[in-house]
């Protein structure tokens, strides 16, 4: 009887340490498999226009829709990650695609909220837009709280984009030009089929093998992964697609010329109508050899020349 | 009198290191086992490099000289030497021929580093930093030097992503007490104050090798560094 007693006595005393155990576990939030993060993570807010996400609002949302592939850790490596090409964002690097900030520079929290939003096409991140703005903002101050550099760097400024000048078969010429001369074919292939020279070999910052953009794929409905206005491409080449072999064009690149590569880049969609296909076709559907004005200098050119030039 | 100052500084510039920052830690890197064969790097997509070497270019992943000598290790003081400032003087990475000049840099945390390209053809300068930030910028040919600086010690590989065989690293160090060697695998580390350091070794496929050092006065002390090769 005492024996039983002494039994009974030590199982509750075992199982009180556990539930208490257990409660502690739980009340921290530890992850209780894989690597520990060395600090708890700092509460972080993100600002969306006047709205203001919290860190710790988003915890219950991160855990049950993003952790399974981007991991408790926010280290991408959750358990679905394993079947998944692209592979999830590492946010313990603080490395993202789809950024209005320079290369190498963290993105705005807008650009983190819109990517939620939008989504990323050609790949397994649905647009989220089940979310209602305040939880999406609340994802957003999440993912800062995984990579020690959004409490040391500032997040960039966007750039500015100048407003477009109109589409016409002289800046498509001179966009064609540019992409000669700036070399995206040696990726991006001739006609944009994503077949250049280079693009077998290319890798991703993770070593993982990475195709660039094939711009002829897709219908009316094909769409960049990072938006899918004419000022969303513009923005590509001048951030650069950080984690991927897309570099930054920013310091070689003037603004106008830019505007005409964009326009040159929207003939390579074969199969979207847009205004750039359309003024192409109203050409005759080739695209006539840019002559460079010899009067004047490189270097002035692109300022002094009338948006979109001639008509 | 108007000569004296002149003097002075001549005889403090002469005198100083000698009496302040004598000791000198030097040495050779080795290798045993095997190491991985160079490979000649086939550049008949870029003929604008290609054209540029009249016998192929060969991957640098391993270099080695007589001896049993290994090239293209840094040694550096890790612990030990008190300098927290940056030289003002850039240090350079200049792509030529469709190949980093050099292979390994090493630089200050906050020095100027200029990146170069003396090359008819466009190059993507990606440093896949991890500690610090990562870029990727593109360099048409006749572009500016790219100037930028890294604020923490790291080893970042260098990758052109248009030419994936251009491949080199820089080594991002809190001492301006390092030394990379060449093909007959010698390193020196002069003007050092005496005290207790901490040498560190780092070789691409390797990593890291440490020893102890202690030096007083104005000896010299040597220091080899063995490494253990692996052929794949």
């Amino acid at each position: 009887m005492k024996r039983l007693n002494q039994e009974h006595f030590f199982s509750v005393i075992l199982s009180f340490v556990l539930v208490a155990g257990f409660t502690v576990a739980r009340a921290q939030d530890v992850p209780d498999v894989g690597p520990h993060p060395p600090t708890p993570p700092k509460a972080m807010e993100s600002h969306i226009g006047n709205l203001t996400g919290h860190s710790q609002d988003a915890k219950s949302d991160y855990r049950r829709y993003c952790a399974g592939c981007h991991g408790d850790l926010g280290d991408g490596n959750g358990e679905n990650a394993v079947w998944l090409d692209p592979k999830p964002r590492d946010f313990t690097i603080a490395t993202f695609k789809c950024r209005s900030t320079l290369t190498g520079i963290l993105p705005t929290d807008e650009d983190l909220f819109d990517t939620v939003g939008r989504g990323l096409t050609n790949s397994n991140m649905p647009i989220w837009n089940t979310f209602t703005r305040q939880q999406r903002a609340d994802l957003v101050a999440y993912i800062k709280t995984f990579s020690p550099r959004w409490e040391k760097e500032k997040a960039g400024d966007p750039i500015k984009i100048p407003a477009e000048p109109p589409v016409t078969i002289e800046s498509i010429s001179h966009g064609k030009a540019l992409f000669t001369k700036l070399e995206c074919w040696k990726c991006h292939g001739p006609q944009g089929k994503g077949d250049g020279p280079s693009a077998s070999t290319l890798t991703d910052s993770k070593d993982q093998p990475i195709r660039p953009y094939n711009f002829a794929s897709g219908g009316d409905d094909s769409r960049f992964k990072c938006g899918s206005t004419n000022a969303d491409v513009y923005k590509i080449f001048i951030t650069g697609v950080d984690g991927t072999p897309m570099p930054s064009f920013a310091d070689v690149i003037q603004p106008n010329d830019a505007w005409d590569l964009v326009h040159f880049l929207r003939t390579l969609q074969v199969n979207r109508h847009s205004k750039e296909n359309d003024v192409l076709k109203a050409a005759g559907g080739k695209i006539p050899p840019y002559v460079e004005k010899q009067a004047e200098a490189p270097a002035s050119q692109s300022g002094t020349r009338t948006a979109g030039g001639g008509n | 009198m108007r000569a004296s100052k002149p003097c002075i500084a001549l005889l403090m510039a002469t005198l100083c290191p000698a009496l302040m920052f004598g000791g000198t830690i030097s040495g050779k890197v080795t290798y045993t086992g095997t190491p991985a064969k160079q490979k000649a790097i086939d550049m008949s997509k870029e003929p604008s490099c290609a054209k540029q070497h009249a016998t192929p270019v060969m991957t640098e992943g391993v270099v080695t000289g007589p001896n049993n000598a290994l090239a293209n290790v840094v040694v550096y003081i890790s612990a030990g030497a008190d300098d927290a400032n940056a030289p003002a003087q850039a240090v350079t990475f200049t792509q030529k021929g469709c190949q980093y000049g050099p292979h390994v840099l090493a630089m200050h945390t906050g020095q100027e580093l200029d990146v170069l390209n003396e090359d008819q053809t466009s190059h993507n300068i990606h440093p896949l930093a991890k500690v610090n930030r990562e870029w990727n910028k593109s360099q048409p040919p006749g572009t500016p030097p790219i100037k930028d600086k890294w604020d923490q010690p790291e080893v970042i590989e260098v990758k052109c992503n248009i030419h994936p065989w251009m491949h080199g690293w820089f080594v991002v160090l809190k001492t301006n007490h390092y030394s990379i060697t060449g093909e007959n695998g010698g390193f020196s580390l002069p003007n050092l104050p005496p005290g207790k350091y901490t040498i560190t070794a780092w070789h691409e496929p390797d990593g890291k090798q440490t020893q102890e050092v202690t030096i007083s006065g104005n000896e010299t002390k040597s220091v080899d560094f063995s490494f253990v090769l692996k052929p794949y």
